[in-house]
Order: structure tokens, then sequence, then C-alpha cells
């Protein structure tokens, strides 16, 4: 009986490419925006993920983020050294600046100052260029997401000089970084030349950036250096989870992704449900012959369950199949760089559609389990 | 009225009937009111007969048609289909008894659209478990039968309203069940084919282990029914071999 209830449903071609239209429809809405949303606050880590060398990150007792940092005195640095267990300490300088292009155009960019010495604080690969660069004087390395703002008519900007806070700067190298959650443009220098470039108040040292020796974990050594210094310690994980929280606690993303994805839940239970109602009531003297002649309502559930089944495995496929054609053709796009489509998004997709299809089977199913044979008689 | 029953008779079916009805009333509820349909119908079809249920609209011949194979409760009585009490039967067991004994052929002749003649005569087989390649083969041999097995691989939108009905006695028959029921199987054809059909029916429907019950009022068939059983207001007013006199 599973082959006819696929015939009836697949030899009504407009109904059955509506439900799977509805289907797909509702799956590339979840799944997309579920996936955009997810890579889009997990930007709110970036700062953390490009310095994957550093165990902890120590800061100002009211620091919350790599952007929403509070400078601290220079000294931190000594006193987070002092502490047992760190295998090293490095300053680590987070400002914005302004900096004006060769064209004249101006545009806010973030600064970072790594370590001089051993240049920790650098995101690891470099498209272009390497992190030796920084030795030669007024050398800045630009992310890659800052070449497509800042040199969108595609010239090199290998050796382009820029006006750094009237400062000059010249770009040697490019890094291969996860952009920020605003995609803003990000100038690496040496802290010594960081703190040049932006000069302002006494104390600038937004973090110290920590390695832990091999006899004391990451969590150990963030809470022996919070109770020997009175600053505030994260391991990596905390503090790329910390950056995740601030978005989701101070911006209305997550309100207007989770508006997206319940209203892709609405629009697939309202197309589906509509389409397959119509489909039953336009079948009710077939389903009522069957019943008459001997079908069971067991039967006629599992006809319904296998029709469900079949524009659901279809949509949900097309669906999903939309969703990575949309993140592959944006690849190129700096703004979707890195976006990956996580394991539970699919499966949480996967629950919704369940839910539309049970929902709307259900619904359907109540007026074929309804109808009596006998009207087929009438 | 040779073969209508006194009403005191209850449980008097003999073994041979291929349906017995005693004391079968059916009420309908109509708002407030409680609408009587049937008034304890007593009647007997025996095998091999091809009987008429005959009757005004509202005369309940659809209501008595349909409690007799099964698909509408009555609200009093007993019905026996060749011996088995199907009312004492559950659910399950009332559904399968039809599935195997009881073929229909609907006036709308409700074949579903999008499958070919072959597969809408095949149903009954496919539903009883049997696998569709011999299913197939069964159905495409009872489409040869009724003379249109060159249509088997054609959808019902492209059949004819006769080819279209013959496809429907396919299908009624097609898992040979004993007891057949047709409603208003002419109503939609012609005069000629509304015959054919009939001619067909009375061939492979009809025989000595089997019987056939139509609902009709087509009058141009009337001269080709063993038995005319017509109704009048829920009772069974005439019975026997032509329509009375007067109708």
């Amino acid at each position: 009986m599973t082959w006819i209830a696929i015939r009836m449903l697949t030899g009504d071609a407009q109904k059955f490419y509506g439900i799977v239209f509805g289907i797909a429809f509702s799956t590339l809405l979840i799944t997309q925006q579920l996936t955009i949303f997810v890579n889009l606050i997990e930007r709110g880590a970036s700062g953390t993920y490009n310095v994957p060398s550093a165990d902890v990150w120590v800061m100002d007792e009211v620091s919350r983020t790599t952007d929403v940092a509070y400078p601290m005195p220079s000294t931190a640095l000594d006193k987070v050294r002092s502490v047992p267990g760190v295998e090293w300490a490095v300053p680590h300088l987070r400002a914005t600046a302004s900096v004006r292009s060769g064209d004249g155009d101006l545009e806010g960019v973030s600064i970072i100052g790594v370590d001089d010495a051993t240049l920790i604080g650098l995101p690891r690969r470099m498209v272009a260029g390497s992190a030796d660069v920084l030795a030669q004087p007024d050398s800045v390395i630009i992310d890659d997401v800052g070449v497509t703002r800042l040199f969108d008519d595609g010239s090199n900007p290998i050796g382009a000089r820029l006006e750094l806070n009237d400062q000059r700067a010249v770009i040697r190298a490019i890094a291969d970084a996860i952009p920020s959650f605003t995609s803003q443009v990000t100038l690496y220098t040496k802290y010594s030349q960081a703190l040049r470039y932006v000069p302002g108040t006494r104390n600038r040292l937004s973090f110290v950036l920590v390695g832990a020796a091999d006899d004391v974990t990451a969590q150990e050594l963030a809470t022996r250096i919070h109770a020997e210094t009175g600053l505030r310690a994260r391991t990596r994980d905390e503090f790329a989870d910390d950056g995740v929280q601030f978005i989701i606690e101070n911006t209305g993303i997550p309100l207007n992704f989770g508006i997206t994805v319940a209203l892709g839940f609405i629009v697939g239970v309202a197309i589906v449900g509509l389409t397959f109602s119509l489909f039953i009531r336009d079948n009710i003297k077939q389903f009522g012959a069957l019943k008459a002649i001997g079908v069971t309502n067991r039967k006629i559930r599992s006809m319904v369950a296998a029709q469900a089944g079949l524009v659901g495995l279809i949509g949900y496929g097309l669906g999903v199949l939309g969703t990575v054609v949309f993140i592959w053709s944006f690849s190129g796009d700096p703004t979707f760089k890195g976006f990956y489509i996580p394991w539970q998004i699919p499966l949480i997709s996967l629950v919704a559609v369940t839910v539309i299809l049970a929902l709307t089977g259900w619904l359907a199913l109540r007026n074929v389990l309804r109808t009596e044979p006998a009207s087929v008689f009438r | 009225m040779a073969t209508q029953l006194d009403t005191s008779a209850i449980g008097g079916c003999g073994p041979e009937a291929a349906i017995c009805t005693r004391g079968v009333t059916r009420d309908f509820k109509a708002g407030q009111n409680t609408i009587t349909v049937l008034h304890g119908i007593d009647l007997d079809v025996q095998p091999g007969e091809l009987t008429y249920l005959v009757g005004e609209s509202g005369s309940g011949k659809t209501t008595l048609i349909s409690i007799m194979c099964g698909i509408l409760w009555p609200t009093l009585g007993e019905v026996k289909v060749f011996g088995t009490d199907i009312y004492a039967l559950g659910d399950t067991e009332l559904v399968e008894f039809r599935l195997r004994n009881i073929g229909f052929i609907f006036q709308q002749y409700n074949l579903i659209p999008s499958i070919d003649a072959a597969s809408n005569a095949s149903v009954p087989l496919i539903a009883q478990g049997i696998d569709r390649g011999e299913a197939r083969e069964r159905a495409i041999a009872m489409l040869e039968k009724l003379n249109i097995g060159d249509q088997a691989g054609k959808l019902p939108n492209q059949l004819s309203g006769g080819q279209q009905q013959r496809v429907a006695i396919a299908r009624a028959l097609v898992h040979e069940p004993r007891l057949v029921v047709c409603d208003e199987p002419t109503a939609a054809l012609d005069a000629a084919s509304g015959r054919r059909v009939m001619d067909l029916l009375r061939a492979v429907a009809v025989a000595k282990d089997r019987a056939c019950v139509i609902v009709t009022h087509d009058n141009r068939i009337f001269d080709l029914a063993d038995r005319i059983l017509v109704l009048e207001d829920g009772r069974v007013t005439h019975d026997g071999k032509h329509m009375p006199e007067g109708h």
C-alpha cells in the first residue's frame, strides 16, 4: 500500500511540489539562519581563536571581551610573570584607530600590538609575507578581511602606505585571521609600535597573554593568577565563551534570528499543512473507497506516514543542500569567511521538519480516519 | 414476497444464504430528532442471485446495502454474510472480512487517478499483502476477462466512462469475493454501455457460490435481475422477479 500512497501523492504534481517546496523552504530558512547565527556569534570569540598559543588571558577586573577591555598599568605584566606556573607572559594591546588610505578614504581599524620579542598574539597563518616583517620600521600586517575593505579595487596591499592616527604605517604582510564580529579591518604590529600608533592614557596594556607550565592546567593557573594578582584571568575557552555571551546579551541578534527561525517553522506548517490538507480532501473519496474495500486504519496511517516521509526526505534534503550551496557560494565573501554548518543544525532542522510533518500529517489524517466507509455510497 | 421472512424468525438464517438480515433497523440523529431509515428488515439473498435494491431517493436502499456489506452498523438487528455474523466481529476482523469476501463497485468508480488501470484493479490484492507483481498479473487477467486488457497501462482519465466502470468491476472481482455490491453501476452510462456492463456483471459476478446485490433505479436494466426488492420508507414492499405494476 506504501507504493500506492506514494503514487497517489506524486500523481498530483502540483500538490506534491507544493509540499516539497514548503518543507525545503522551511528547512532552508531554519538551517541557513541558524548557521549564520552560530557563525556570527562565534565571531565574538575570534580575537581569542586568533591567538591559539595563549592558554590564559589576564585582564582588568572590568574587562569582558577582546573588544571590551579596560587598560591595565604595565606593572601588571610583571605581577603575572611572578605567579608560579606561568611559563611565559607577554603584553597584548588592542585599540581602535583611524586610517587614511592612499585615495583619502577614512576607515576605523583595530590595532593589535603583539609582543616585540616573540610575536605571540599574531594569527598562526599568513596569506602573504611572514611575521618577520614586523622587524622592519613602521610595519603592520593587515588581516585578509582588511584587504577586501581597504583595497577593494584589487590593488596589491603589500608595500602600501597608510596614515594611521597621523603616523606612517606600511603594510608588509597579510594575515589569515578569523574576522571580528563587526568584520572591522585589523592591523597587527609590534607592541612598542602599537603604543606609538595609539597614544592616549597612561595605562594601555589591554591583556597579558600567558602560557601555562607543563605541571599546571590552564584552569588552575587562571585561578592562581586571579588569587595572587587580583586581575581577572580566563582560560582560552572561557574567554571565547565570554565573547560569544557578550554578543548574545548585548545585541538583538538572538531575538532577530530566533524570530526568523520561528517564521521558517510557521511558514512550513502553513504551506505544508494547507497543501497536505487539500491533497487529503481531494482524495477523501479514494481513501473512503480503500476503507470500504478493507484497508485498515493502521494501513491508512502508514500510507499517510509514507507520503509525509517521502516529501519530508526530499524537502529536507533540498533545504540542507540549499544551505550548503548558499554557504559555499558566499564563502569568497570575507563576511562569511570560515562559515561552516555545525552538525547540530541539520539535526535541529530535521527535528523541526519531523514536527511539521507530524503535526500536518496528523491534522490531515484526522479527516481520513473520520471518514466513514459508508460515505462512498452517498 | 417469496423470500421475505417472518420478523419473529430472529436467528433463523440458513447456512446457505449469502446474506441474511433479521430485524435490521437503522436510526439517524437529526438534531433533536431521531429518524428511522430502516424498519426491521428481514431478508435472505441466495448465492447465484442477481438482486436489485430499488426505491426512491430516501427509501433506505443505500443504508441497507451499506449495512449488508459491513460498512454501516445497524441500530438493531443481525446481519450474516455467508454464515458470519459480521457485526459480532471486532473492528479489525470486520475490515479483514470485507477485504476477503466482499467486492465493491461504486457509482463514481473512485479509482485512484494517478495509478494505471491494472494497478487500480490490483488494490484489494495489494491490501491483502500479495506481492505487487503477482497482484498486477492477476489484475491484468481480470481486465482481459472484461475485454479491456489492452487498457491496463492507462490512467483512469485516459479511459472512457464505460472503461473506467470495467476497471472498477475488475477491482471488485480480482480477489474473487463471494459477495459483490454495486451502487448505481449504470447511472453514469448510456443505455447501450449500461446493458453491456450489466451483461458483464451477470457473467462474472454471479455464480452459484457468489451473490451480487445492486442498488439501482435505472429502469433500463430491470429486466436483467433475478430478483427485485423494492424499498419504500425503510420497508421492503415488493420482492419478486419483476417490478410491480405501476412502478
